[in-house]
């Protein structure tokens, strides 16, 4: 459903994609694993336009979508949770949550999905009239991925969800991924959790310095001893 | 007492317009961080436009004040479009000289095409006049200004606070790129912003010019200087910040000149000392930005 072909991105001299070729299929979990620097970010970015690519193609449902504006994208139904959450601090938790309906008019649909979103985080519902910079690291990536599906997506793309968090609020971002999985949504995951990312997911991509050098199923991958050595930490 | 009665009416009713002034320093910083210095140069250009509405297009009063607010606020949305925005991810001190550089303009095109001599505005006899209160007397306009503030202020601070344009607001002036993962028009949220900013810059002076009726091309710099000031020490950023430094500032100039009447020579420069003041002792102002956050 969302295809990346030949994909170059440059930020001034740097090389940051050289040539990625991927794609995410719909209903499935997507991930891309690989060190710090290899491009991950830089390849969701590119995605929502926060980023122009120099060459290549982003197609979604067969549409061309590499130069399409980041606030239509979202529309079309591809939202980013960004690296390191980037709540609005200066926001409630509820305006955090209403800006991620921005662009819908549904008030009652509108509603349904928040208390959809607080039945999923019921710690959110508790700090409801909080300003979301006094949240805590967990509460604020739950924070992030709620007002991420209040934009009702197709695809649901990922960034470090887990990263900076204690083991226990670690696993719960997995558990929270599988049960949007599981109503239906198509993901594209990053994580420099690669195990984990790989375990849950049907399909991935190794990259390394702007190149896609692996892909397979999830579980191949994390069984392979090339990836196993390099990222996974095990000899 | 009279005195002092009619002092704190006075003070209430510059401070107030103080406010209304400052807020557009305080709105157009907090969403591009830009000190927009052709703000002060919008009080004159909403003067000029009230005054040949009237004396030259013999239009109600009312209707120039309205053709004036939104020409005015039309330029302000223009300056934005045309000096700032191609400089959205230039250095920050490349916006600032263009800001001066716009203002600069402003202030040379009217000495150029009006002439530097200053032209008495009209006094509208429906919005002017003597009131008697026993043994005080003061010109309506004392009581007119604080209510027309009042009643925008108060709709400002609903617009910002209670609306999805003003929470979209709130969400830009804290991060332009994960405003726009939200689906925000970025750009249409920076022109509102410009909007709202220049209405109150354009009401702010046409105030201005029927309370102290002498209109010139450089009629702004000075309260347009003052309400930066105030919103410096409001907490620039912050509008409830901009309104309390506007009271604040207008009220201790009334007063310094009424009751230090020796020292009303001083009266600009109270303003400066007090920026001076708060530069050395609370930079962030008085209501700066204190969001806890944790990483
Ligand atoms: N804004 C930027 N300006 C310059 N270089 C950047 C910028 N963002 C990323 N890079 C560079 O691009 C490369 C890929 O970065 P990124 O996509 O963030 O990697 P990852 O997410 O896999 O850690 C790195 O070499 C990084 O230094
Ligand atoms: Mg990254």
């Amino acid at each position: 459903m969302l295809k990346i072909e030949d994909l170059h991105v440059y930020y001034g001299g740097i090389h940051a994609l050289k040539g990625i070729t991927m794609e995410v299929p719909e209903n499935k979990i997507v991930t891309l694993v690989g060190a710090n620097g290899a491009g991950k970010s830089t390849t969701l970015r590119a995605i929502s336009s926060l980023v122009q690519p120099t060459q290549g193609k982003i197609t979604f449902h067969g549409e061309d979508i590499t130069k399409t504006k980041t606030a239509d994208i979202v529309k079309k139904g591809i939202t980013l949770v960004p690296e390191g959450r980037r709540i609005f601090a200066n926001l409630t938790v509820l305006e955090n949550i209403n800006m991620g309906a921005f662009a819908r008019n549904d008030k009652d649909g509108i509603k349904k999905d928040i208390q959809r979103i607080y039945e999923m985080f019921p710690r959110l519902k508790e700090r409801e009239w909080q300003a979301a910079g006094t949240l805590s690291g967990g509460e604020q990536q739950m924070l992030a991925i709620g007002r991420a599906l209040m934009s009702r997506p197709a695809v649901l793309m990922m960034d470090e969800p887990s990263l900076g968090l204690a083991p226990l609020l670690v696993k719960e971002v997995f558990r929270i991924i599988k049960e949007i999985y599981s109503q239906g949504m198509t993901i594209l995951l990053i994580e420099q959790n690669a195990t984990a990312a790989l375990q849950v997911a049907d399909y991935g991509y190794v990259l390394e310095t702007g190149n896609i050098v692996l892909q397979g199923p999830g579980k191949e991958l994390a069984a392979n001893d090339e990836v196993k050595r390099a990222y996974l930490g095990k000899a | 007492m009279e005195l002092y009665l009619q002092t704190l009416a006075n003070g209430i009713s510059l401070g107030s317009l103080y406010a209304l002034i400052a807020i557009g320093y305080t709105m157009v910083y907090g969403i591009l961080r830009l000190i927009n210095f052709a703000h002060a140069d919008l009080l004159m250009v909403a003067g000029y436009i009230a005054f040949y509405g009237i004396m030259v297009f013999a239009l109600p009063w009312w209707f120039s004040f309205l053709i004036a607010i939104a020409l005015t606020a039309l330029l302000g949305v223009s300056i934005e479009k045309i000096a700032y925005r191609p400089l959205r991810n230039a250095p920050r001190i490349s916006v600032l000289i263009s800001a001066i550089g716009v203002s600069f303009l402003l202030e040379n095109l009217g000495i150029v095409a009006i002439g530097a001599r200053p032209k008495s505005f009209p006094r509208p006899e429906e919005l002017v006049w003597n009131i008697k209160l026993g043994d005080i007397s003061f010109l309506s306009l004392t009581v007119i200004i604080p209510i027309v503030t009042l009643l925008l202020l108060v709709a400002v601070t609903y617009m910002v606070n209670k609306t999805k344009t003003g929470t979209a607001m709130r969400a830009v002036s804290r991060d332009f790129e994960t405003a726009s993962l939200m689906a925000v028009d970025v750009n249409k949220v920076v022109s509102t912003t410009f909007l709202v900013g220049s209405s109150l810059a354009a009401v702010g002076g046409i105030l201005y010019s029927l309370q102290y009726p002498q209109i010139d091309p450089l009629m702004g710099v000075f309260p347009g200087l003052k309400c930066f000031i105030a919103a410096v020490m409001g907490g620039i950023g912050s509008i409830p910040g901009a309104m309390l430094g506007g009271f604040i500032l207008g009220m201790g100039e009334v007063f310094l000149v009424a009751f230090m009447p020796e020292l009303s020579g001083y009266r600009d420069a109270f303003a400066f000392v007090i920026l001076i003041f708060i530069l050395l002792f609370k930079p962030t102002g008085i209501l700066g930005e204190n969001v806890v956050e944790k990483v």
